[in-house]
């Protein structure tokens, strides 16, 4: 067996042990990219120098005897929307193309800290705009389960990485479902956590109030191994909550019994393909007979998730985005008259289509006139998402739902029609509008053999709680172990 | 024409923008400090980098609240703060944030004096923001330059209600803003470095109509003469206007302090679409009762209250008062004085007088004058025990402005001390009475005049130093012996 194939747990014993150098783990990692990223296109770049000379570093540390930390010499790729200092940040956008940033994001020191190589930034769609990481300026990155098919998005180039083994875990932000449905697509697992749990400073923002940052990893352990060293408060970010720590792996407990699922239902009939609706049912038989209790729930409100999300998302986006404008950030036109001329010229030519049809989405949305009919009415309704989970979660611990209604789909399949791209994530919205924790694991197979996610959604921090579903699941299914055919 | 203008009522509401003097700006650690090398006080953080969060300054929130309850303001016990988003290179965000519908303070008042009667004006809104950078023109190689060292430092803005009539009184509400923000020490009010300034909202209407007549906005009026002459300005433009048959427009306007007149920037067609939206980086200002009733109870006497306390405890002229409490340092430097040497009256007299038209002269502050308060103090006390003659005392006040030297020390050093020994000056008066025939008998025949002379004559042969008193009385002693 490689050594890229193993999972975190599995190779940072074999690095403590000695029985493996880390210079080895890297090598093995950078081959297997080596091979497969022509095909895969995964990254966007590589920090092979910065990898290597880290890897010395704590080679020696760990021969002279000193704790490398929990993730020590474990090489894990980053989604090229966090920074890390004198690395270019691209998020996938030519606006950015030659950005670096003079700092590093916190879950890049809360990352190496905990021992950790940062092998590479990973291909996104454009400014985490987008469910297929087609938008991306620089590459198109396949589904190494269908290379003719997206690996979902936005962050396609973490969840395929993963996927095929061109890392051990990766990171990728969710601020729709960017995390969990190109996990679901790539059949790895993927979490968001709640808004607030991990710290956002040093993620370019794509709509800070619902943008998270989570890991995707091969497996349920790895994932709780992972959250382990990014959350926690921080004061550079005041939107990240001052809770005591707690060691997630606690929770990697194989018992469904005393866990009350709730499946809204009512949500589950219209554009649910028929394959994800069987694989969805038949994990839910396996968790009744796990021992979970299941009932049905109603989320009056979840309906609008979609449109609510649409709105709030690119109202905080034309507005995050106003700084790329040719003047102090961002690619700047060659040929300009005068300084309105360096703004159009610089924007249009900087961003692509669907950035760009967001930034007119949203500024439309909070124009004078506008404003109440569109952006306040969506964040009433935000509130009322908010509450219809709250409710619910009186009723049960945790909410079952597809992670996505259909597989991976082909390339260049919906580009054409935004409205049908924006309802791949109708399952995975209104966790980021009611700032709730969701994770997707593995639960089947289309009759094409395109993998199909299973998303658990929780109270807000509540992560131990989808660990111990995720992980009973998981110990008890064996699609987790499946891996791609490239 | 000028009879025209009286046909007109102006309405005017001003908002004030003063720099916040913390250490740190509005959401990171950079330094506030005025005049540092371009681009050398700011950070990923206030030039808005990719990737970088906001965090709130919390010196920020506690002197803005001062400011309100100061100004007898509301202070909401939750406030928020928004992004108002435009496009400008001194902008780096592309948005300003700032505090939109739910404001720190709201509903306050301020009195002022204008012509000896008190006046309310009322104080619609404080809120906090963050200022913008600076751009420089560069008119050797005709390109424009951004210095970044201003963005994010805090502001407060603080909005009138459109009670102000006239210059006079706008000018006043912003010595009054300034006093109360100098007393409070939140803001430095140095506006020629920019960190007061404000922006002038001025519409007319004929006496009696109830509509409000079309309003134009001047901005970044940053001296009392520039607020004084922009309004005078702006109030004969919109009068002529109208009388021509004109129409007055929503417009921004800025004004041009040394050509002395004001043009229009952009009208109301072309005005921003701010599309302020809530600040999703920045959590909701929550404000405790006890955080609010501890600043309340820890704030200083306010310049009203000073005010009112001279008059009552030291009777001085209401205007006299308002002057001197204006300024927080001409107040304390005031009370110290009299502390000194027990007499109100006369350091008032100094102050107001002498004192404040050689400061002028120079531009300087009252702590900036080499006359500490103990030397006016003594100089007072050596009047008072007759040590000197006021006359004298002109003379040693300059001096001591000068050198910064002690009036004592001055006197002695010049012989200054007065003669008040009645035989000397006697002497001295006989003389002048019987060497000047024509003024004696120029006086006796009803001559008033006369006698200034022959006081003249004797305050020249005593060099100066004769008691002036004494002078008159013994003079007209010896005069009234010869009739």
């Amino acid at each position: 067996m490689e050594l890229y194939s193993l999972t975190i747990h599995e190779i940072a014993k074999k690095i403590k042990s000695k029985e493996v150098t880390i210079r080895e783990v890297l090598d093995s990692v950078y081959s297997r990219i080596d091979s497969l990223e022509n095909k895969v296109n995964a990254y966007i770049n590589l920090t092979k120098e910065y990898a290597y000379i880290s890897a010395d570093k704590l080679q020696k540390k760990l021969d002279a005897g000193e704790d490398i930390g929990f993730l020590g010499g474990v090489p894990i790729a980053i989604k090229d929307n966090m920074c890390i200092k004198d690395v270019k940040t691209t998020c996938g956008s030519r606006m950015l193309e030659n950005f670096v940033a003079p700092y590093d994001a916190t879950v890049i020191e809360r990352l190496e800290l905990a021992g950790a190589i940062i092998i590479g930034k990973t291909n996104m769609d454009e400014f985490a705009m987008g469910s297929s990481t087609e938008s991306s300026y620089f590459k198109k990155t396949v589904n190494p389960w269908d290379i003719t098919k997206v690996p979902g998005g936005s962050s396609g180039g973490s969840a395929a990485s993963v996927s095929c083994d061109m890392a051990f875990a990766a990171l990728g932000s969710d601020t729709g479902g960017s995390i969990r449905q190109p996990a679901s697509y790539c059949s790895t697992v993927g979490l968001k956590p709640t808004y607030g749990l991990v710290s956002r400073f040093g993620l370019v923002a794509f709509a800070s109030s619902l943008d998270q940052i989570g890991p995707f990893t091969k497996d349920v352990t790895d994932m709780a191994i992972m959250l382990n060293a990014i959350v926690g408060h921080d004061e550079k970010d005041t939107t990240s909550v001052n809770l005591d720590k707690i060691d997630y792996t606690k929770y990697l407990i194989n018992d469904a019994k005393n866990i009350t699922i709730g499946i809204p239902r009512e949500f589950l009939k219209e554009g649910l393909n028929p394959d994800v609706k069987e694989a969805f049912d038949i994990a839910i038989d396996k968790l009744i007979k796990l021992g979970a209790k299941v009932i049905d729930v109603n989320l009056d409100y979840i309906k609008y998730s979609l449109a609510t999300y649409y709105i709030i998302a690119t109202a905080e986006a034309s507005s995050n985005l106003g700084r790329y404008d040719g003047i102090k950030y961002g690619y700047r036109t060659d040929k300009f008259d005068n300084l309105l001329d360096i703004y159009k010229k610089s924007r249009t030519e900087g961003f692509g289509e669907e950035v760009k049809r967001r930034i007119m989405l949203g500024t439309y949305v909070l124009s004078s006139g506008y404003y109440d009919a569109y952006y306040k009415k969506a964040q009433k309704v935000r509130t009322l998402i908010i509450n219809d989970f709250k409710r619910v979660f009186e009723e049960c611990d945790i909410i079952a739902l597809p992670t996505a209604p259909n597989t991976a789909f082909k390339m260049g399949e919906k580009n054409l029609n935004p409205l049908e791209m924006y309802l791949e994530d109708i399952y995975t919205v209104p966790v980021n509008i009611a700032g709730l924790p969701g994770i997707s694991v593995p639960c089947g197979f289309c009759h094409f053999n395109m993998p199909i996610g299973l998303q658990f959604i929780s109270s807000a921090f509540e992560e131990e709680k989808l660990l111990q579903l995720a992980y009973t699941y998981e110990q008890n299914t064996e699609f987790h172990k499946m891996k791609p055919n490239i | 024409m000028e009879d025209k203008i009286k046909e007109y009522e102006v309405v005017i509401g001003i908002e004030a923008h003063a720099e916040l003097s913390t250490k740190t700006k509005i959401y990171c650690n950079c330094s506030t400090e005025y005049g540092a090398d371009p681009n050398t006080h700011c950070c990923p953080i206030c030039t808005g980098m990719p990737g970088v969060l906001p965090v709130l300054n919390e010196k920020v929130v506690e002197y803005a609240v001062k400011m309100g309850l100061a100004t007898d303001c509301s202070i909401a016990k939750f406030s928020k703060q928004d992004r108002k988003n435009y496009f400008y290179p001194d902008l780096p965000k592309a948005f300003q944030t700032s505090q939109f519908d739910l404001p720190l303070c709201t509903n306050g008042h301020v009195d002022i004096f204008v012509n000896g009667a008190q006046k309310t004006i009322g104080i619609t809104r404080i809120h906090i923001e963050e200022d913008a950078g600076k751009l420089i023109h560069d008119e050797f190689t005709g390109s424009t330059l951004v210095d970044m060292n201003r963005c994010a430092v805090p502001l407060i803005e603080i909005v009138s209600e459109p009670d102000i009539r006239n210059a006079a009184e706008a000018i006043e509400y912003m010595q009054t803003l300034k006093g109360i923000l100098e007393y409070l020490e939140v803001c430095d009010c140095k506006m020629q470095e920019g960190s007061l300034r404000c922006d002038v909202n001025l519409s007319v209407r004929k006496h009696g109509d109830s509509k409000l007549g079309t309003r134009t906005e001047t901005k970044n009026l940053n001296s009392f003469k520039a607020i004084q002459k922009s309004i005078e300005f702006e109030i004969r433009r919109q009068i002529e206007e109208l009388e021509n048959g004109g129409t007055i427009y929503q417009e921004t306007r800025r004004f041009d302090d040394n050509l002395g007149t004001g043009y229009a920037m952009r009208t109301k067609e072309d005005a921003h679409d701010y599309r302020y939206f809530e600040e999703p980086d920045l959590a909701p200002i929550v404000l405790s009762d006890e955080y609010v009733s501890n600043i309340k109870n820890n704030l200083p006497e306010m310049p009203n209250v000073r005010r009112a306390r001279y008059i009552e405890q030291y009777m001085l002229s209401e205007y006299d008062a308002s002057q001197i409490t204006n300024s927080k340092r001409l107040a304390n430097y005031f009370d110290k004085t009299v502390s000194l040497c027990n007499n109100p009256k006369a350091v008032t007299n100094w102050i107001m007088g002498d004192f404040f038209k050689m400061l002028n002269e120079l531009g300087l502050k009252i702590n900036e004058s080499k006359i500490i308060e103990q030397n006016l103090a003594n100089l007072i006390k050596l009047i008072d025990t007759n040590v000197i003659s006021s006359a004298m005392a002109k003379k040693v006040f300059v001096e001591m402005f000068e050198t910064g030297k002690d009036a004592k020390a001055i006197v002695e050093e010049k012989g200054l001390v007065q003669i008040t020994d009645e035989s000397a000056i006697l002497k001295i008066v006989e003389e002048v009475v019987n060497s000047n025939d024509q003024s004696v008998s120029d006086y006796l025949a009803g001559k008033d005049k006369a006698i200034g002379f022959l006081v003249g004559q004797i305050m020249k042969l005593s060099k100066g130093k004769a008691n002036p008193t004494t002078v008159n009385e013994l003079l007209i002693k010896v005069l009234g012996a010869k009739k």
